[in-house]
Order: structure tokens, then C-alpha cells, then sequence
């Protein structure tokens, strides 16, 4: 299976990375590598296998591990925002956003 | 010919939790911005997240309550998008194996209930706030609120017009709060609402449907539900056809309008979340959350309608919180009053009381003990049920409190009934005399004389005579 520059545009755009025209036809290539691979996987016989949802599935006791309730985490904003570009009464700033 | 409204809800309640769903921050409303962001809600290198067992016990409470499947096996899944409030670039949520899946609710609908299909509830985390003013052309962004545990709760396209979504909606957050896995409070966001409106001829397949964002209140769901089918009524009767998109209502305008156009249509490519294993809940986790549920507002309505003989109406009524619910049992046990008696009361001057002042049942300034020692002297005839509302209401206004404030208001005013018969023979007695032409009309056949005459002893006795022996001592005189 392979990728076509619409797809890979679209790609582009969902992951907010900035692909020139130049650049799209050799990253089409290489996420058509990547589908290949898939596709090669996903002709192994797998029936009667249950699909897994994380690796460590293979594993008979793996499951979530829970935490208790309990709001344990003490206030580091000034530590936080000493390392944000822009802040402003408490608040990150962040370029304008408007649905 | 008539179309049909089809409404799918999809409820976000915020869990009732001390800490976030993935860190130990804290959820507590109302906090300076940025305060309650942890690491882990920042989003900041190498921060792993950690789930909230209280979050899974709420989310398996509310399964149980919809007689729905506990999964034994969910997993959780990244939903990505990109949105300065959610510094992950991902929400994590839920996807393919939801931790419920498969329950119902029964609601109230015009001539008799329905079965309202829940297809899934999934435990996922919110996102942060966007302030989009003052910032001198930038926003700004409080992350206190990402991370919040929600369980979303969606249903099948069984409603049927807005009046049933509303019904579905306030049933809803009614068992939620019953179970105390919310609070309810719409106003602070913790129960919002998106419904999926399409509209069809009966009989035809399901229409195109739009979606319709966060809306937080009954009244907003009610507006932009009626007004999105009329929307799409008319769109097809003018020969177009309904685009499926997310739509927001507006309800200065009372309209909804497009949010995302098409083209931008959202591919969340939900992935599962490698940094957390399958959720496992085994049958004795389920049993024990089980045993800790309290009687369902279902249960104890056909409860209260069958051992208290209530009408199906007044058990619905006094069973609309589990507070009023408590309240009108310990009410029945206090008064030890007719049970129709209590629930005349409760649903009446307590809950008009209640209504004007703006109160829950838990802030009321009468208790079930007070109301109820109210009510015996109804019963032993100390009062009349006409005083009784005078009592009530120096009760409400606090003129005497605890459960011995009916006696001392009773009292204090003078208000204690006369069915001492030789003083009330006087008072009737002196009515007659001084009215003899009502005695002449009633003698000649007019029954209104009789409840003039009745009214004038009353008033002699400033309301405090007895009318039932008022009633017979009159009668015995007039007859005789």
C-alpha cells in the first residue's frame, strides 16, 4: 500500500507539521515503507489469537496498577512557569485561539 | 406529514474526586489558575500517568445503577488533537473497550415510561480552560482543570424530541448525585451535555445528524434541540439536505450555528495508550462496589408507591433526590401520620417553602422531626390542618427551632384549638342571635347560610374552634 501527496498533506495538516511540496513525495515514500511493514504483519494468520491492547499483555498479571485518592501534589506553579515563554496573572499565553 | 426528532445524548460528568484521574493534583473548584496543574497534567518530559481507583469504583457504581456490563477488561486510548489546553497533544480516553457498556434508564414520559438505551460510559480526562480576553491578542490557559476525571456517558438514538432528551438529562443527573459519583452542579461544568439531533419521516431510516455542544442547562438542551430540527426540517422541505457537523447554540440568539465546517472534520486517530495497562476489574471488585449502592431511585419509587399507597405521581415526586426521599421517611416515622398526609405536606407547602426561598431539602430550615411533630398535633387535634400552615410558616422563619418548635409556637401565639364543647356552644350560640336572618335563609333551604354561619363562629373563635365540632354543634342547634 502505498501513500499519494493528498494523504500525506492531510497527514501533514492532523499533526501540525509544516511538509513542503518538496518534501512530500520522499516522506511518502518512507511512510509507504512503514505500511508495508504493517502490511506484511498484518498478513501472518492470526485467527483465534486475542488481539492485544500494550505489550506487557502477554503477561498474566498485567493490569493497571491503581492509586488511592488523594490529592498529594503540593503547588509548584512558579517553578512551572519560570520555564514558560509567557505568563500573565497565573495564566500560560499561548498564540491567540478562536474556533 | 409529520417528521420525527431524534436525539442521541452523550453526558460528561465529572467524578467526585479528591485528586485528578492520572495525578495526585487536586480537583477542588475555583483555585488560582495554574495552581492545581501537577507535572503529570502539564504534560512535562518523562511524567507517566497513574490511574484513580476512586474513578474506576465511581465509573463500575454507575454500571451497576444501569444494569449495565462491567468490562472486565478495558483499555484506555489517546485521542489526539492538537489544542492549547491539552498540553499532551492527546486526551486519554476510551475507545474500543469501554469500562461500561450496555445499560438502561427509565424515565417519565407522556402516558408512562421508557427504556432509555445506554450504549457505553467510558472514564477519560478533561481538558484545561481557554481565556480568550485581555491578553493583548494572546490566550491565556489554566490547566487546574485538566486531568478532572469524566465518565461519559452515551446513549443510543432512543429519544424521541427535546422534551424526552430533558426527561433522559434530569434522570440522569438525578442518579448520578443519588449515587454520589457527581455533584450536578451545571453551572461549574460538571454535568454538560452534547446531543446529537437528526430528523426522519417515522418509519424511515435515521436522518443526518449534527451535533450540539456543550449544553448546561435543561432549559439551553430544550431551546437548541427545538430549534436544530426545526433547522433541519426546513432544510429539506426547501429540497437541501443536512450536513453532518458539530454545531454550537448561541442562547442570546436561541439558534445553533456551525462550529467545524466539513473540511476540517476531526480524525482523532485514537490509538491505545502505551503507558497504561488494560484496566481489570475481577467479579469481587464488582461485588463490593455492588453492596456499597444505595437503594436506586427506581427501587425505592415502587417502594414508596407500593408499602406507603402512594399514587405513582407522589412516589415519583418525593423520590426526585435521595435527600427528599430520607426526608419523607423520616417525616412518616416522626409524624407517625397518615403516609398520604406526609406526602400532602411534603410535596405541598414544605416543597412550595422550599421552592421560594431557593432551597435543597438539606437546607431547609424545618426538619423532618419539627415537620413531624407539626403534624401530630394535627392528628391529636391540638391544631387545625388551617393553623397548622399558619405554625409552618413561624417555623420556616425560624421563630422557634428543633423538634419541639410546633408546641412552642402553638404557645406562644395562643393558637392551641378550642374543643372545650361548652365554650364553643357560646360562641355559636352568640353567632346565631346576632344573625338571625342567615338562620331564617338556611331554615328555608339555603345551604349557603350554613357555611356563612360557620365562618362567622370561626371568626369569633379567631380560627382556633375546632371544625368539626363547630360543624356539628351548628347543625344540632339549627335543627333542633
Amino acid at each position: 500500500m502505498s501513500l499519494d501527496l493528498e494523504q500525506i498533506r492531510r497527514i501533514a495538516r492532523l499533526a501540525r507539521i509544516a511538509v513542503s511540496d518538496a518534501e512530500a513525495a520522499d516522506t511518502a515514500a518512507s511512510l509507504s515503507g512503514v505500511l508495508g511493514l504493517i502490511g506484511e504483519m498484518q498478513a501472518v494468520d492470526t485467527t483465534g489469537i486475542e488481539p492485544m491492547a500494550h505489550a506487557l499483555d502477554a503477561q498474566v498479571s498485567s493490569a493497571q496498577r491503581l492509586r488511592e485518592d488523594k490529592a498529594v501534589e503540593p503547588d509548584r506553579r512558579t517553578a512551572y512557569q519560570a520555564s514558560a515563554p509567557a505568563v500573565q496573572d497565573g495564566l500560560y499565553l499561548v498564540p491567540r485561539v478562536v474556533e | 406529514m409529520d417528521w420525527e426528532i431524534v436525539v442521541g445524548l452523550e453526558t460528561h460528568t465529572q467524578l467526585l474526586t479528591e485528586s485528578k484521574i492520572f495525578s495526585g493534583a487536586s480537583t477542588a473548584f475555583g483555585a488560582e489558575p495554574n495552581t492545581q496543574a501537577s507535572a503529570v497534567d502539564l504534560a512535562l518530559p518523562g511524567v507517566l500517568p497513574v490511574l484513580n481507583a476512586k474513578a474506576v469504583e465511581f465509573a463500575v457504581r454507575l454500571g451497576l445503577a444501569i444494569g449495565a456490563t462491567i468490562s472486565p477488561r478495558s483499555v484506555f486510548a489517546r485521542k489526539n488533537y492538537f489544542y492549547p489546553d491539552l498540553p499532551k497533544g492527546y486526551q486519554i480516553s476510551q475507545y474500543e473497550l469501554p469500562v461500561v457498556q450496555h445499560g438502561t434508564l427509565k424515565i417519565a414520559v407522556e402516558g408512562g415510561e421508557k427504556t432509555v438505551r445506554i450504549l457505553r460510559a467510558h472514564l477519560e480526562e478533561d481538558a484545561g480552560k481557554s481565556l480568550h480576553e485581555d491578553f493583548k491578542g494572546l490566550s491565556g490557559i489554566d490547566l487546574n482543570r485538566a486531568g478532572t476525571p469524566l465518565l461519559e456517558i452515551v446513549t443510543e438514538p432512543d429519544l424521541r424530541g427535546a422534551k424526552e432528551a430533558v426527561a433522559y438529562a434530569k434522570a440522569l443527573h438525578s442518579l448520578v448525585r443519588w449515587i454520589g459519583i457527581c455533584d450536578g452542579n451545571m453551572q461549574e461544568g460538571s454535568f454538560r451535555c452534547d446531543a446529537n439531533v437528526s430528523v426522519r419521516r417515522p418509519g424511515a431510516p435515521l436522518g443526518t445528524r449534527c451535533e450540539i455542544k456543550n449544553l448546561n442547562s435543561f432549559r439551553f438542551m430544550e431551546q437548541a434541540i427545538e430549534y436544530e430540527a426545526r433547522r433541519q426540517v426546513e432544510l429539506i422541505e426547501d429540497g437541501g439536505t443536512v450536513v453532518q457537523e458539530t454545531r454550537l447554540y448561541d442562547p442570546d440568539r436561541n439558534e445553533t450555528r456551525s462550529m467545524r465546517s466539513k473540511e476540517d472534520a476531526q480524525d482523532y486517530r485514537y490509538f491505545p495508550d502505551p503507558d497504561l495497562l488494560p484496566l481489570v476489574i475481577n467479579e469481587a471488585e464488582i461485588e463490593r462496589i455492588r453492596a456499597l449502592l444505595p437503594e436506586l431511585p427506581q427501587a425505592k419509587r415502587e417502594r414508596f408507591a407500593r408499602d406507603y399507597g402512594l399514587a405513582a405521581y407522589d412516589a415519583a415526586q418525593l423520590t426526585a433526590s435521595r435527600e427528599s426521599a430520607d426526608f419523607f421517611e423520616d417525616l412518616v416515622r416522626a409524624s407517625r401520620a397518615e403516609p398520604k398526609t406526609c406526602a400532602n405536606w411534603q410535596t405541598g407547602e414544605f416543597a412550595a417553602a422550599l421552592n421560594r426561598d431557593g432551597l435543597e431539602v438539606g437546607h431547609s430550615p424545618v426538619g423532618a422531626e419539627a415537620l413531624g411533630a407539626l403534624l401530630r398535633r394535627i392528628a391529636d387535634g391540638t391544631i387545625s390542618g388551617k393553623i397548622a400552615k399558619e405554625v409552618f410558616e413561624a417555623m420556616w422563619r425560624r421563630e422557634a427551632e428543633g423538634p419541639g418548635a410546633a408546641d412552642a409556637i402553638i404557645e406562644a401565639r395562643g393558637l392551641e384549638q378550642i374543643s372545650d364543647t361548652g365554650a364553643i356552644e357560646k360562641m355559636v350560640d352568640e353567632v346565631l342571635a346576632a344573625n338571625a336572618r342567615q338562620v331564617e335563609d338556611y331554615r328555608a333551604g339555603k345551604e349557603k347560610a350554613f357555611n356563612s354561619l360557620v365562618g362567622q363562629v370561626m371568626k369569633a373563635a379567631k380560627g382556633k374552634a375546632n371544625p368539626g365540632q363547630v360543624n356539628a354543634i351548628l347543625k344540632k342547634k339549627l335543627g333542633g
